[in-house]
C-alpha cells in the first residue's frame, strides 16, 4: 500500500497508510479498536473505496478493481468476525469458492486437511457452526481461491483458547510453507509478532510505529499501542 | 363430490397460474430484494412470442413447444437490459425501483399496442390440449393440466438449479451476504445480471401459460403482478416452497369463495384475509435473510 487515505464519506479514516507485506512472510497490523485497522483491510481487498494512493500485489496497481478481481489476482480476505453463508452448509460454503477452478476437489481436499473437524460437519448449516468452525471454515474458503496474499482480520479474536491455538498453529504453518504472504490484524502481539516478520502500529489511521517482528519487538509494540 | 373435487382443481388450477407468475417474482423480488412492476409486462412480452411463433410456425403444437425456450429466452432478455441499464445503480434506492420499473411497465405495454395492436389476440391451443381429460370418473380440462405441470416442473427446475448448480450456489451466497461473496471472488454484478435473466425467463415462461387461457393483451400483466408479489410475500420473502404453499393456498381459497359469491367480492375477502395474516405473520409463511429486506 502506498500513501493510502480510506474515508468513509468525507471522514477521512486512514492517513497516507504505506505498508509492504514481504514476499512470503507476515506483516502485522497492530492497534487499539477504532485505529482504523479494518477498514485500511477493507480497502486493500476493495471493499471500500480508496480516496487517495495505490494498492499494489506483485507490483501490479489493482486499486481499481473490484474484490472478485483481487481475488482472481491472487487476493484472498478472511473478514472480521467469523463470516459464513449461514443459509448454506459447510460443503456449500467451501464448493462456491471452488466452483469453476480447474482443481476445485483438490483445493477442498487441501483446505480440509487443514482443518479436519470441518469434515465432519460438510453437511450442517454454516450458520449453526460455532465461532471458531465458522472461522476455519472461513480461512478454508478464502485457502481455496489459491492465494498469494491472504488478508487476515482478528482471526482469534472471540474464540475459545483451544481452537485459537489451532488456528494460530495453521496460520504459522502456512507461512512456513512458502508461496503465501499473509497480512495479518490481530490484538493479540504476542502471536502477531510471533508470526510477523513485520510490524506496523496503527493509530487514528496513521503508522505510529513499525519494524521487523519477532519476540524483541514486543517491548517497542507495546509502548507504542500505550501511547 | 363433484363440486369438491371441481373446486380444488379450479383452485390448483389457478394456484399453479399464481405460482408460474410468482416463481421469477421470488427470484428478483424475493432473491434479491428489488420490486420489479415491469414483471408483469415480461409476461406480457412472453405470452406475445407465443402469438408470434404460432404466426411464424403455423402449427400450433409445435409453436407451443417452441415458444417455451424462445420466451424464456426473451424475458430473460428484457430482464438482462433492465438490471443493467436501469436497476444496477438503483439496488439500495427501493422506492426509486418500484417508480423506474413502473414506468418501463408502461413503455412496454405501448410498445405491445404499437406492436400488436390495442384488441386482444388468441393463441389457439394445439389439438392436444383442447378438451377434457377423465381422471377417476371426473372431467379436467387438458390445457389446465398442462399448466399445473408446467408449473411443477418450474418449481422443481429452480429448486434443483438453486441447490445444485454452481449458478445456484452463487445467487445464494450473495443474497446472503454481497460483501463476503465478492471477496470470495463471486462476480455479484454477473450474478444479479444472470438472476435477473433467470426470474424475467421465467415470467416469459407463464406469459405462454396464459395464451392458454384465453385473449392476450397489452395489459395482461397488470391483472397478475399484484397477486404475483402477494404470493411472494405471503410464502416468505426468498422462499420457494413457501411461495408454492401460498399460491396454491390462494388459489384454493379465492376458487372456493368465487363459487359461493362472485370474482370480484372473492378478490376482496382474499385481500382481507391476506392483510389479516399478515398482521399476525408479517415475515410471510417462512422467514430467510436476504440482501435489502434483513
Amino acid at each position: 500500500m502506498e500513501e493510502v487515505d480510506v474515508a468513509y464519506g468525507r471522514t477521512v479514516v486512514c492517513h497516507g497508510v504505506s505498508l509492504e507485506v514481504p514476499a512470503d512472510g507476515v506483516a502485522a497490523v497492530m492497534g487499539h479498536n477504532g485505529a482504523g485497522k479494518t477498514t485500511l483491510l477493507r480497502a486493500a481487498v476493495g471493499l471500500l473505496p480508496v480516496k487517495r494512493g495505490r494498492i499494489l500485489l506483485d507490483g501490479e496497481d489493482v486499486t481499481g478493481l473490484p474484490p472478485n478481481q483481487r481475488v482472481k489476482r491472487g487476493l484472498a480476505y478472511v473478514p472480521q468476525g467469523q463470516q459464513s453463508f449461514g443459509q448454506m452448509t459447510t460443503a456449500e460454503n467451501l464448493q462456491v469458492v471452488a466452483d469453476g477452478r480447474r482443481r476445485g476437489a483438490a483445493l477442498i481436499d487441501e483446505a480440509l486437511d487443514l482443518f479436519p473437524a470441518l469434515k465432519e460437519l460438510s453437511g450442517r448449516r454454516a450458520g449453526l457452526l460455532s465461532g471458531g468452525q465458522r472461522q476455519q471454515l472461513a480461512i478454508a474458503r478464502a485457502l481455496i481461491t489459491e492465494p498469494r496474499l491472504l488478508i487476515l482480520d482478528e482471526p482469534t479474536e472471540g474464540i475459545q483458547p483451544s481452537v485459537v491455538a489451532e488456528i494460530e498453529r495453521t496460520i504459522l504453518e502456512l507461512t512456513r510453507r512458502g508461496g503465501l504472504s499473509v497480512l495479518l490484524v490481530e490484538q493479540h502481539v504476542g502471536f502477531a509478532l510471533d508470526a510477523a516478520g513485520r510490524y506496523y502500529v496503527l493509530a487514528s489511521g496513521r503508522v505510529s510505529a513499525e519494524g521487523s517482528g519477532g519476540a524483541t519487538a514486543a517491548v517497542d509494540v507495546r509502548s507504542a499501542m500505550a501511547i | 363430490m363433484d363440486i369438491l373435487v371441481t373446486q380444488v382443481f379450479n383452485g390448483l388450477s389457478v394456484g399453479s397460474i399464481l405460482l408460474l407468475a410468482a416463481l421469477g417474482l421470488a427470484l428478483t423480488f424475493g432473491q434479491m430484494g428489488v420490486i420489479n412492476m415491469a414483471h408483469g409486462e415480461f409476461m406480457m412480452a412472453g405470452a406475445y412470442t407465443a402469438y408470434v411463433c404460432q404466426q411464424v410456425l403455423g402449427d400450433a403444437g409445435l409453436s407451443l413447444l417452441v415458444s417455451l425456450p424462445v420466451s424464456f429466452v426473451v424475458g430473460g432478455l428484457l430482464g438482462v437490459l433492465l438490471e443493467v441499464t436501469l436497476l444496477r445503480r438503483m439496488y439500495h434506492r427501493p422506492l426509486d425501483t418500484l417508480l423506474v420499473t413502473w414506468g418501463v411497465s408502461l413503455i412496454l405495454q405501448q410498445l405491445a399496442r404499437d406492436l400488436f395492436g390495442t384488441a386482444g389476440v388468441d393463441v389457439p391451443a394445439p389439438g392436444w390440449l383442447s378438451g377434457p381429460v377423465e381422471i377417476l370418473g371426473f372431467s379436467f380440462p387438458r390445457s389446465r393440466l398442462f399448466i399445473l405441470v408446467l408449473a411443477i416442473v418450474a418449481v422443481v427446475a429452480v429448486t434443483l438449479l438453486l441447490k445444485l448448480t454452481p449458478l445456484g450456489r452463487r445467487i445464494r451466497a450473495t443474497v446472503q451476504n454481497r460483501q463476503l461473496a465478492e471477496s470470495a471472488g463471486i462476480s455479484t454484478r454477473r450474478t444479479d445480471m444472470l438472476t435477473f435473466f433467470l426470474g424475467s425467463g421465467l415470467a416469459g415462461v407463464a406469459g405462454v401459460a396464459l395464451t392458454l387461457m384465453g385473449s392476450i393483451s397489452s395489459n395482461l400483466g397488470t391483472s397478475y403482478i399484484v397477486d404475483a408479489f402477494l404470493v411472494v410475500i405471503i410464502g416468505g420473502i426468498g422462499q420457494i416452497k413457501g411461495a408454492v404453499i401460498a399460491a396454491f393456498v390462494l388459489g384454493v381459497a379465492q376458487s372456493w369463495i368465487e363459487y359461493s359469491t362472485s370474482a370480484s367480492i372473492a378478490k376482496v375477502i382474499v385481500f382481507a384475509l391476506v392483510v389479516a395474516f399478515l398482521q399476525f405473520r408479517p415475515q410471510g409463511i417462512f422467514q430467510v435473510r436476504t440482501r435489502s429486506l434483513v
